[in-house]
């Protein structure tokens, strides 16, 4: 195969660009198979996504002052941030949903961006770098638990009248038997676009970035002219790399409004 | 060299499969796509939920309220000064309305101490005027009697002198003493009007 060719340091380029998503067990805990709850290499990254997110904060918060300072600015950013979101969206009775807004959105943030970093030469692949949010199930997760959230605060605030929300208000009669079916099945596709969108974004970038890798690997390993044309590769690669924070910045965004947008319809489900 | 191409075709190609069945990665034991694999399912969720919920209690319990409360602080601290400064501007403005008050008020004073130094004025000139023309008049009409009386005793003067005159041209022609009467009328009839 290519990679016994190739030198050792562009081994790592060879790899498929599908293995930068395999689970790898750290610390198996599987219970003599009745459910596997192993400590994998996508828990080690949730793990340090919440970490990062500690220190970070942590930092923030340290000295507070009325005058801040660079990390409490930057801490202080992400809460207007997301707290203008929140208000915009739901007004002043979404203030109950910021701080789970506030870890959604840093939670997907932090694991698009951290995904991004570059896995260091020559370490295991439990600790080659993850992006959590790549993993259908993780995305899916994230969806189930904001439009479970929509559903258990709607109907425990409106009951019934939560089912408002199938059926518009303003609407004729005669159009309800229509416009019902089509409100419940764009309810039920919620959290399957929420998901499908932030997985299919963070796979599709870390694909590409990982197949143009590949090409720098093949064409250096071919040597001669076609080493010299691996600079092409190289710099669609930092491209899409740039990209790629936009993106993981825009998704975890999207992930996070269009959440507060369905909370709001939890608030007043007669829209 | 045209291997190592193919090959790279060949991962260009992997993308557009990745969606669905995806390519088995080379030399990997297990086929498909590693998120299809639900046998990671229960762990991936386990752990998801567990991160989860510590980072939404530490955000909520111990890092964003005092954000919070620092920005709204801020807040209250520029409300505060705005206050203030809108505070200050009024007793600025007042002392203003004060100066202004008292500057017109002195302008009243003295245009008015003004007014009654000039009336005192006017009032003591018109009186020694009035002073000095009664005394004027008073000697003009003393004067005037003075002249009054020397011009009358110059006429009588003169009538004295005409009747002596009279008299004396009368004996000297008829060598006859007129009356006194005689020699009056003859006077007053000589003298028209005097």
């Amino acid at each position: 195969m290519i990679e016994q060719l190739m030198p050792s340091f562009l081994r790592p380029l060879a790899a498929g660009p599908m293995e930068q998503f395999e689970i790898v067990r750290i610390i198996p805990l599987d219970f003599n198979g009745a459910v596997d709850i192993s400590f994998t290499n996508a828990s080690l990254w949730m793990v340090i996504v919440v970490l990062s997110a500690t220190l970070f904060f942590a930092l923030a918060t340290r000295r507070l002052a009325l005058i801040p300072g660079g990390t409490q600015s930057m801490g202080e950013v992400a809460y207007e941030f997301i707290a203008k979101m929140v208000r915009d969206t739901m007004g002043d009775e979404g203030r109950q949903f910021f701080p789970f807004v506030f870890t959604l959105f840093t939670f997907v943030f932090l694991s698009n961006f951290l995904g991004l970093l570059p896995s260091i030469p020559g370490t295991p692949a439990a600790v080659h770098s993850f992006t959590v949010t790549s993993h259908i199930i993780v995305t899916f997760t994230l969806a189930i638990i904001s439009v479970g959230l929509v559903v258990v605060y709607g109907l425990i605030k409106h009951g019934f009248g939560f089912l408002k929300l199938f059926a518009p208000s303003g609407v004729p009669l005669w159009l309800l038997p229509l416009i019902t079916p089509i409100e419940i099945v764009s309810f039920l596709s919620r959290p399957v676009s929420l998901a499908v969108r932030l997985f299919a974004n963070m796979l599709a970038g870390h694909v590409v970035l990982k197949v143009f890798a590949g090409f720098v690997g093949s064409l250096l390993a071919a040597g001669g002219v076609l080493s010299i044309l691996s600079v092409v590769p190289l710099i669609g690669i930092v491209g899409v790399f740039l990209l790629e924070f936009l993106v993981a910045f825009l998704q975890a965004f999207v992930f996070a409004i269009l959440t507060c947008i369905y909370l709001q319809d939890a608030l007043h489900p007669s829209h | 060299m045209k291997r190592w191409l193919q090959a790279g075709a060949a991962s260009a190609l992997a993308l557009a499969g990745t969606a669905l069945a995806a390519a088995p990665a080379e030399g990997e034991a297990e086929g498909g796509l590693p998120q299809l694999n639900t046998e990671t399912y229960a762990s991936q969720v386990f752990w998801l939920l567990l991160a989860f919920i510590v980072l939404y209690v530490l955000m909520s319990r111990v890092f964003l309220p005092p954000i919070g409360n620092i920005i709204e602080e801020r807040r209250q601290r520029i409300a505060d000064d705005f206050d203030k400064a809108a505070e200050f501007k009024r007793q600025a403005e007042e002392a203003e309305a004060a100066y202004k008050q008292a500057l017109a008020d002195a302008r009243a004073r003295a245009s008015r101490i003004a007014q009654e130094t000039r009336d005192q004025i006017d009032a003591e000139i018109k009186a020694m005027q009035a002073e000095t023309d009664s005394k004027l008049e008073a000697e003009i009409a003393a004067a005037e009697a003075r002249i009054a009386e020397t011009s009358a005793k110059a006429a009588e003067a003169v009538r004295e002198a005409a009747r002596e005159t009279t008299r004396a041209i009368v004996m000297a022609l008829i060598d006859e003493q007129p009356s006194d009467d005689a020699i009056d009328a003859a006077i007053r009839a000589a003298g028209g009007a005097r």
